[in-house]
């Protein structure tokens, strides 16, 4: 066993840590005050080929393993998640689902575009009545020989409004249930496509999260990705892999509410002396160290399965339900070390616990995570 | 045109310094490296200026163990085509104007770049040596530079103003805060093509130090704050005028 990174993950790290720290570092708070979309540093990622890391130079990505890009997740999410989660979505779920189960002429035309980041993507699962329940799919996908015919409302979309490529899932054959469901590539200029307000939301303000209504919407029959009715096992499938981004998302929140409240604790004066010599503060700091590296390491585990092409759906699942619980508590106390400054927006730990919430939430709930891993535990125990 | 960036190896510049029992060096345990500041600018200036077309190869030059590797293909990474990396210890700025000076008769380039100091021992010499032992002309505190056909034009800081000037090539530019505004960030492209890309190493010949260093101590500690009662303004004048000595 080797706990070592290699060279080039430290370099990676680097990279991603200098980006987060000298650029995005500037104006997040405003950004995350108006909910303005982060344009200028996706086009950054875009050049530094942040936004399809995973994918195989042959496509036009980095070609980088799982251990860096979680490393890259987790410093860019320490200062922003508005951003690190335009770069999962288009790592962990369009560009992997293209890459791994698109055929050659999808990859190139649609994954080229989105590893270079000319575009980036959106995976359209969520609907209205159908979260956590993904079965329940009710946009449905007509089979009309050449084409399939879009109809239905999905929501909640990262990258709603922003995304040039669309991966949908629909229904095609009500009557096969889950198995009767696909999973197109759609043009986000396909006529037919309205994309709903901006969502106004608690955390992560400047990412672009909409909702997408299709009305009759044609889609080639040759943007169907995998066989008929492969759509829900591509979900699952993908977001197996999505969970390890999150994770490493959730990881850079608590890792950035925790080098905050660190600095705090060393510098803040109360009753003659600093916080960190207090025991109550320096309990906390150690707990929150504890969690994080705890978090760290089974997203990494994670990863590094995914690297082996071994089995990861099940530490991916504990990785991303750790991780997110682990932040929520990390921001909150964290919140609570700042006192009264952590209330306020300038010292950036109350926005880091409004994100931490969203890793709760997003890509499969605490709770779904605890069902993928006792679904397992009954299985093999 | 080619452009030598000479690249020192640095800690962190959020590094605590620790020194050993003894206090005569710094203890480098656990300490992150990275390109030093001024290094990392005058090598993103080289690399502006090779995508501008207006330069052909950029080689990048240190001198050190082999940790000193990392930051030369972290260099790479970002932009650099080679890198030499010369086996000997940087003992004072002489030894490595020295080493570097031998290199670079080996591997010779039109402009030869140099931060204006290291952001750990601020010695602000070797660009100013390697120049004098290449027997070359140098120019300080290049806030600026531009190549125009063979030529190159350059800005440099004095006080109170610019000076715009020309020199003859080969020529050591000692470069300072200016020359390019954010460092290079190495992009995934660069990582991956800096695993195939050439870094030398070197071996030196013996060059002793030309000085010695006795001891090291760390700055005071800042005094606490001292409150003193707004209704006392009398006790107040009294210690900014015999213990602090301001008025």
């Amino acid at each position: 066993m080797n706990f070592e990174y290699t060279e080039e993950q430290l370099m990676i790290r680097q990279a991603a840590r200098d980006f987060a720290q000298r650029e995005l570092i500037k104006d997040v708070i405003e950004r995350d005050t108006h909910s303005i979309y982060p344009t200028e540093h996706v086009k950054v990622l875009a050049e530094l080929g942040f936004l399809g890391m995973l994918v195989d130079p042959k496509y036009d990505g980095g070609g980088m393993d799982t251990i860096s890009y979680v490393l890259a997740i987790e410093e860019i999410s320490k200062v922003d998640s508005s951003v690190s989660v335009i770069m999962s979505v288009n790592n962990s779920l369009v560009c992997y689902g293209l890459e791994n189960f698109g055929s050659e002429a999808q990859k190139e035309k649609y994954l080229k575009p989105l590893a270079r980041g000319d575009k980036t993507g959106a995976f359209l699962l969520s609907e209205p009545e159908a979260g956590s329940d993904a079965t329940s799919q009710r946009t449905t996908a007509e089979d009309k020989g050449d084409y399939y015919l879009l109809n239905g409302t999905k929501n909640w979309i990262t990258s709603g409004n922003t995304a040039g490529t669309y991966l949908v899932i629909a229904q095609t054959h009500p009557e096969k249930g889950h198995k009767g469901i696909n999973v197109l590539i759609v043009d986000r200029n396909t006529p037919g496509i309205t994309v709903g307000p901006h969502e106004d939301k608690m955390g992560m303000r400047s990412s672009d999260t909409h909702s997408v209504m299709f009305n009759d919407v044609k889609v080639p029959r040759e943007n169907r990705i995998g066989e008929d009715g492969f759509g829900f096992k591509f979900a699952m499938k993908t977001l197996e892999g999505g969970r390890i981004g999150i994770a490493a998302q959730a990881v850079g929140i608590a890792a950035g509410a925790f080098e905050r409240s660190v600095k705090y604790a060393k510098e803040r004066k109360a009753f003659g002396t600093e916080l960190m010599n207090h025991q109550s503060v320096a309990f906390k700091l150690a707990e929150m160290a504890v969690k994080i590296e705890n978090a760290r390491n089974l997203c990494l585990k994670a990863a590094w399965l995914k690297d082996q092409n071994k089995p990861y759906g099940y530490a991916s699942a504990m990785a991303k339900y750790y991780a997110a619980e682990a932040a929520m508590w990390v921001t909150t106390e964290a919140v609570q070390i700042h006192g009264g400054y952590g209330y306020v927006k300038e010292y950036h730990v109350e926005r880091l616990m409004r994100e931490a919430k969203l890793t709760q939430i997003y890509e499969g709930t605490s709770e779904i995570q605890k069902i993928v891993i006792s679904r397992q535990i009954n299985n093999d125990y | 045109m080619n452009i030598l960036v000479c690249i020192s190896n640095v800690p962190d510049t959020t590094t605590r310094i620790k020194f050993t029992a003894d206090n005569k060096s710094v203890d480098y345990t656990g300490v992150q490296w990275i390109i030093n500041p001024w290094d990392e600018l005058a090598l993103t200036r080289a690399i502006e200026l090779k995508e501008a077309g207006k330069a052909n190869k950029i080689m990048v030059i240190s001198v050190g163990n082999s940790t000193v590797e990392a930051t030369l293909r972290k260099a790479l990474a970002a932009g650099a085509d080679e890198a030499i990396r010369v086996d000997a210890e940087a003992l004072d700025s002489f030894s490595t104007a020295s080493h570097l000076a031998d290199a670079i008769k080996q591997y010779p380039a039109d402009i030869i770049l140099c931060g204006i100091e290291s952001s750990d021992y601020n010695g602000s010499s070797v660009g100013g040596m390697l120049a004098e032992m290449l027997d070359l002309p140098s120019v300080s505190s290049v806030s600026s530079l531009e190549i125009e056909g063979g030529s190159i034009k350059i800005t440099r800081e004095i006080e109170g103003g610019r000076q715009q000037l020309e020199t003859a090539l080969p020529a050591v530019l000692v470069v300072q805060k200016g020359i390019a505004i954010n460092p290079r960030i190495p992009s995934m492209r660069g990582i991956m093509t800096a695993r195939t890309k050439p870094l030398k190493v070197i071996t030196a010949s013996a060059v002793n130090a030309e000085s010695q260093i006795n001891s090291y101590d760390t700055p005071p500690q800042k005094s606490s704050c001292r409150m003193i009662d707004p209704e006392n303004l009398d006790e107040l004048v009294e210690l900014l005028h015999k213990e602090a000595r301001v008025i």
